[in-house]
């Protein structure tokens, strides 16, 4: 499409108005989006398209549409983070993602569907309503990214934004057949980003392929003084890593511990045939254990809670979003307790009780304090392994995609999807989901996962690059190419 | 076993400023026993000798420089309140402390 | 029956806690760039981050950073070589995201002491007083309740919220417990928020104006029978606003706790608020449960950690001591004591310093920021260092009266029109056209002139009377529309009339 953009066959606006037009022809079954721009949209596009036409340089991805993920502010633009307590809200000023989409031109369609506050794994929480997986509409889309991904996999958008607390970038583009990556913590600004939990958040780029993810990769990421925890260092050669897909002499590490008992067996085809093909690409295949790993998503569901009870702390009706109760002789305290009941999906409120009661004196050492303990573990285990490997491989998620309602009662069995992707968060490291195919049980797609030590993000390109050309060549085209097509209206 | 009664939870959705039914404590006190008997098992590991990591990266010392930079205009800063007066918040009555 | 404080010393013993509230002088506020200039029109210094609107994210202004270590230095403290910010969380609709950021237990600043001097029976007595920790925290918005009688809180109908405020930066001062004041338990509390604020003015940190509350101060009080070990309870005094409050509220509640303590009631341990009107504290809404501030390090920011070489640099600027200054600055100006404390209890020393500094006379700089100058400052009443005069202006004007181009009285008019906004010294004296009389011809004929007026009074004065002179050189002083040098006048009179000093 880019290279279409820029040899001048095709317009920006065109490009931009035939995802709309399959956006308004398939979104009522899937629902990716909450908001779609379309004034806004097709307006950048033509600015792109008339740059180009003077003959200005561009960025790579100038002039192809996107879809963002609605966690991401966007001035002017309604973000609801999936809430009912955002409903209506428009921001007055820009994320730095949005900012960095741009400068590079990147055309943004709209925002799309997520669980509440990035809270879950299957973007049943959004409080607008489910999006369902284009590979089989009964099933979830991952999440919290489900929107995102789900655009992707029906072709509504050719890129997308994500953010990746525990896996929600990487969940969904494992279970709906596309590309997702999670930086290394601090490589792209979380300013504008809509907080969960601040020590684990993380936006990336979602795409149908890795060169695509690693051109938009590159469009996002960079030092941002407006985000102390940005990472003041050059951009990884993310790009050329994924030109290169040259992983001979590689060292892969085999997780021990992310792979066997409770992983489906199409999952652990797909994943042993990919590390078959890993090997004869040239890489060297070798087992790691990472030991503390079975307690991440323990420590996972401590941290997280606890950082977003107080990060929600600011939805209180009193500046901006939903008011409930104002009533003649309401007091403020009693209109925040009202309006937080009501803005409130079930999920967000167990997690900030459950935050709140890990923070509590006299609990937090038990708690927060434990878990971030075991924060460190998780870290000395990546750090011995990255010692003898140069990245490490897991299945991305334990199943496919489930079906819509199935998990929704047991908070438990939700969080074990996310067993593979929560220990690369606790680390800050950066992880990767490309499709490793279908399993042969359900035909649906299967993730494979690659991490790679801090600020070494190009490493996972090199691999996921490797991988999906020989994949390509096993399969003749992409995972894509087989998805059923929507009825569309 | 760690557990949370009825009134724990009240007292925890007290400090989170989120009004419960009775139905909804006693469903999530219920809900907690089980979640946290699988979060507890951190305690296992977490020995003396670890340091917490409360931040990912072993970032120090970043610093903005004393320089103002605009403020938003104050149709902006108010473009999101249910309520507004005289340019501010408008806020119901706030009981507690002068 | 009320109890009179010396009833109360002899029988208990106060100890203090004292906690102060300094609001630094940054240009921009402690997590954003918005402009900390006071008194702007309502929302117009508010940004995504102090706002608190979603996605927002702080960062730390490195100046205030600088400060507070200063402050830390000044204070003897220890400066801790890695130190973290930390989310204070409770719900008030002041404060945007329902946090604060403060520091916990990893404050920037620990350790340290002052010594704060007395005027005790025995004469001057020094009190140690020794502080907890210092460290970094924001403040809050500012509400309007509306609606009530009294624009206070209670009864009122709703609230209206400017967070200009909300986000300076803010450094607490945390004493340990101070034992062993005795009876001077409110003059040790009194002279150690002065020396404190000197100190904050000498590092030029904070405006440390507390009427406008850039400096407040809550004070802690507890009581225990003298010989007793065991900590009373303690009650915190809120928004005690000037020196002399601070003094008057220790004492308040010394009498309250006493009285209580001998009924045999209970002390609640509460936070109570000064009251400017009656010297009374009244009590604050108690909490029905108390608060869980749920502290945790802030995920949004990376610790402090300031090099060794950094600290030593700022040490090695650190300014004179207050005290040792002022002891200094009163052995070369070899002004008595009495003098001293009145400059000092009337916040013109420094002023009088830049004057001097600028050339002036210490005895006649001293003289007019004390006299004219402070009259004007207590008739307008406002601060004197809000007033529009400058050492400069004041070092000019003693250069014109030492050179003979002003007399003491034309002077008076110079400073009044400084004051009154029409420009320095030299451009007031063009402006309303004031110059000394020296024309010997033009004072004679005006001695001449009222002579002529007042035979008797002439006469009383060839007589031998001299001092009837007074009526007369008033004249023509009076006649010369008060710009002629009166001890000219009153030579040139006597000469004329035959008499001789
Ligand atoms: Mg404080
Ligand atoms: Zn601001």
């Amino acid at each position: 499409m880019a290279r279409a953009l820029r040899a001048g066959e095709i317009t920006s606006v065109a490009l931009t108005q035939a995802h709309l037009d399959r956006i308004a022809s398939v979104d009522a079954d899937v629902h990716a989006f909450l908001f779609v721009d379309i004034q806004g949209a097709l307006a950048q596009a033509a600015a792109t398209d008339a740059k180009r036409a003077a003959g200005e340089r561009l960025s790579p991805l100038a002039g192809v549409p996107l879809a963002l993920k609605d966690v991401m502010t966007q001035k002017g633009v309604p973000t609801t983070a999936g809430s009912k307590i955002l409903e209506g809200w428009r921001p007055p000023y820009d994320s730095t993602v949005v900012a960095n989409l741009r400068a590079n031109d990147i055309v943004i369609m709209g925002k799309t569907n997520m669980d509440e506050f990035a809270m879950g794994s299957s973007t049943e929480n959004s409080a607008f309503g489910p999006t369902h997986n284009p590979w089989d509409l009964s099933r979830i889309p991952g999440g919290s990214g489900g929107g995102s991904s789900a655009a992707l996999a029906a072709f509504e958008a050719p890129l997308a934004i994500g953010t990746d607390t525990g896996g929600s970038i990487r969940q969904p583009a494992a279970v709906t057949g596309t590309v997702g990556v999670k930086p290394t913590y601090g490589a792209v600004s979380r300013f504008g980003l809509i907080a969960f939990s601040s020590s684990l958040d993380q936006a990336g780029p979602c795409a149908r392929n890795v060169l695509d993810a690693a051109l938009l990769h590159e469009a996002i990421a960079g030092y941002d003084a407006r985000d102390s925890t940005s990472i003041n260092a050059p951009v990884p050669q993310v790009v050329t890593a994924a030109k290169s897909g040259d992983v001979k002499g590689l060292k892969i590490g085999v997780v021990k511990e992310l792979n066997g008992d409770g992983y489906q067996s199409g999952v652990r085809t797909r994943f042993e045939e990919s590390l078959e093909l890993l090997a004869k690409a040239g890489a060297e295949i070798i087992e790691v254990s990472a030991p503390n790993f079975e307690y991440a998503l323990a420590a996972y569901y401590l941290i997280a809670p606890s950082e977003c009870s107080s990060n929600l702390a600011r939805f209180d009706a009193m500046r901006y979003g939903l008011r409930v109760g104002d009533s003649e002789g309401a007091s403020a305290e009693s209109v925040m307790k009202l309006t937080r009941e009501a803005g409130f999906g079930r999920e967000v409120k167990r997690r900030i009780i459950l935050g709140t009661y890990a923070l509590s004196s006299g609990y937090y050492d038990a708690y927060y304090g434990s878990a971030q303990k075991v924060r460190t573990l998780i870290t000395q285990d990546f750090d011995k392994a990255f010692q003898k490997c140069d990245v490490m491989v897991s299945p991305t998620c334990p199943t496919t995609a489930f079906t819509i309602g199935e998990k929704s009662d047991d908070p438990i069995a939700m969080y074990l999807n996310d067993i593979a992707t929560i220990p690369v968060n606790m680390a800050g490291i950066g992880g990767m989901s490309l499709p490793a195919g279908l399993a042969p049980e359900d035909g649906l797609p299967v993730g494979f996962q690659i991490m790679a030590p801090a600020m070494a993000d190009e490493r996972m390109y090199l691999v996921g690059a490797a991988l999906e050309a020989a994949l390509l060549t096993k399969w003749g085209a992409p995972l894509l190419s087989k998805i059923p097509e929507l009825s569309g209206r | 076993m760690s557990s949370l009664s009825r009134d724990d939870v009240a007292n925890l959705a007290r400090l989170a400023r989120i009004e419960m039914s009775e139905e909804e404590l006693v469903s999530l006190s219920h809900e907690f026993t089980v979640i946290l008997d699988a979060v507890a098992r951190v305690q296992e590991v977490a020995g003396q000798d670890v340091e917490p990591t409360s931040h990912p990266l072993p970032l120090r010392n970043v610093f903005r420089p004393d320089v103002v930079l605009p403020s938003l205009l104050t149709e902006e800063a108010l473009s999101g309140a249910p309520a507004q007066e005289e340019s501010r918040f408008r806020v119901p009555q706030i009981l507690g402390e002068e | 029956m009320a109890l009179t404080f010396d009833e109360v010393v002899t029988k208990y013993e106060p100890v203090l806690g004292l906690e102060v509230h300094v609001e630094l002088n940054t240009e921009s506020k402690m997590f954003c760039p918005c402009s900390t200039t006071f008194g702007a029109e309502p929302n117009t210094q508010t940004c995504p981050i102090c706002l608190a609107l979603p996605g927002a994210l702080p960062t730390v202004n490195e100046k205030a950073i600088e400060s507070t270590i200063k402050i830390g230095l000044a204070l003897n403290c220890s400066i801790a070589a890695f130190s973290r910010f930390a989310r204070k969380n409770y719900f008030y609709p002041d404060m945007p995201k329902n946090f604060q950021i403060s520091q916990y237990d990893e404050p920037i600043c620990t350790n340290g002491y002052i010594d704060v001097e007395i005027e005790s029976d025995q004469g001057p007595k020094v009190f140690r007083i020794e502080i907890e920790r210092v460290h970094m925290e924001e403040d809050t918005g500012k509400s309007l309740h509306v609606g009530g009688a009294t624009g206070r809180i209670h009864g009122a109908q709703y609230s209206l919220l400017d967070y200009n405020r909300a986000g300076i930066p803010l450094v607490e001062i945390v004493t340990k417990i101070v034992p062993g004041t005795g009876k001077y338990a409110p003059q040790v509390a009194k002279a150690y928020v002065s020396e404190l604020r000197d100190i904050l003015r000498s590092l030029d940190v904070s405006d440390v104006r507390m009427e406008q509350g850039s400096l407040r101060c809550d004070a802690n009080v507890s009581l225990r029978p003298i010989g007793s070990q065991i900590l009373g309870t303690r009650s915190e005094t809120k928004n005690v606003n000037s020196l002399r409050s601070v003094e008057r509220a220790i004492r308040g509640e010394m009498i309250r706790h006493a009285e209580l303590l001998n009924k045999g009631e209970r002390i609640v341990q509460e936070t109570r608020h000064f009251q400017e009107e009656s010297g009374l504290t009244r009590s604050g809404r108690s909490k029905e449960q108390a608060e869980d501030y749920r502290y945790f390090p802030e995920p949004d920011l990376v610790p402090v950690a300031p090099d060794a070489q950094w600290i030593q640099t700022l040490r090695d600027g650190l300014p004179e001591r207050p005290s040792i200054h002022r002891k200094r600055l009163q052995e070369a100006w070899a002004v008595p004591d009495k003098e001293m404390a009145a400059m000092i209890n009337a916040d013109v020393l420094n002023l009088v310093e830049a004057s001097v500094a600028l050339g002036a006379d210490p005895t006649k700089a001293r003289g007019w920021w004390l006299g004219e100058i402070s009259r004007i400052a207590n008739d307008k009443d406002v601060a004197i260092s809000d007033l529009s005069i400058t050492p400069g202006d004041v070092a000019e004007i003693v250069a014109f009266v030492n050179s003979g181009e002003l007399t003491d009285k034309l002077a008076r008019q110079v400073i009044e029109g400084v004051i009154a906004g029409e420009g320095t010294p030299a451009a007031v004296i063009a402006g309303r056209g004031i110059k000394v009389v020296n024309d010997e011809g033009a004072l004679i004929s005006a001695i001449e002139k009222v002579c002529a007026e007042q035979p008797e009074t002439a006469q009383k004065i060839r007589n031998g009377h001299l001092p009837a002179a007074g009526a007369l050189i008033g004249a023509v002083m009076k006649e010369t529309k008060g710009q002629a040098d009166a001890a000219r006048v009153r030579s040139l009179l006597l000469a004329h009339l035959g008499q001789a000093e």
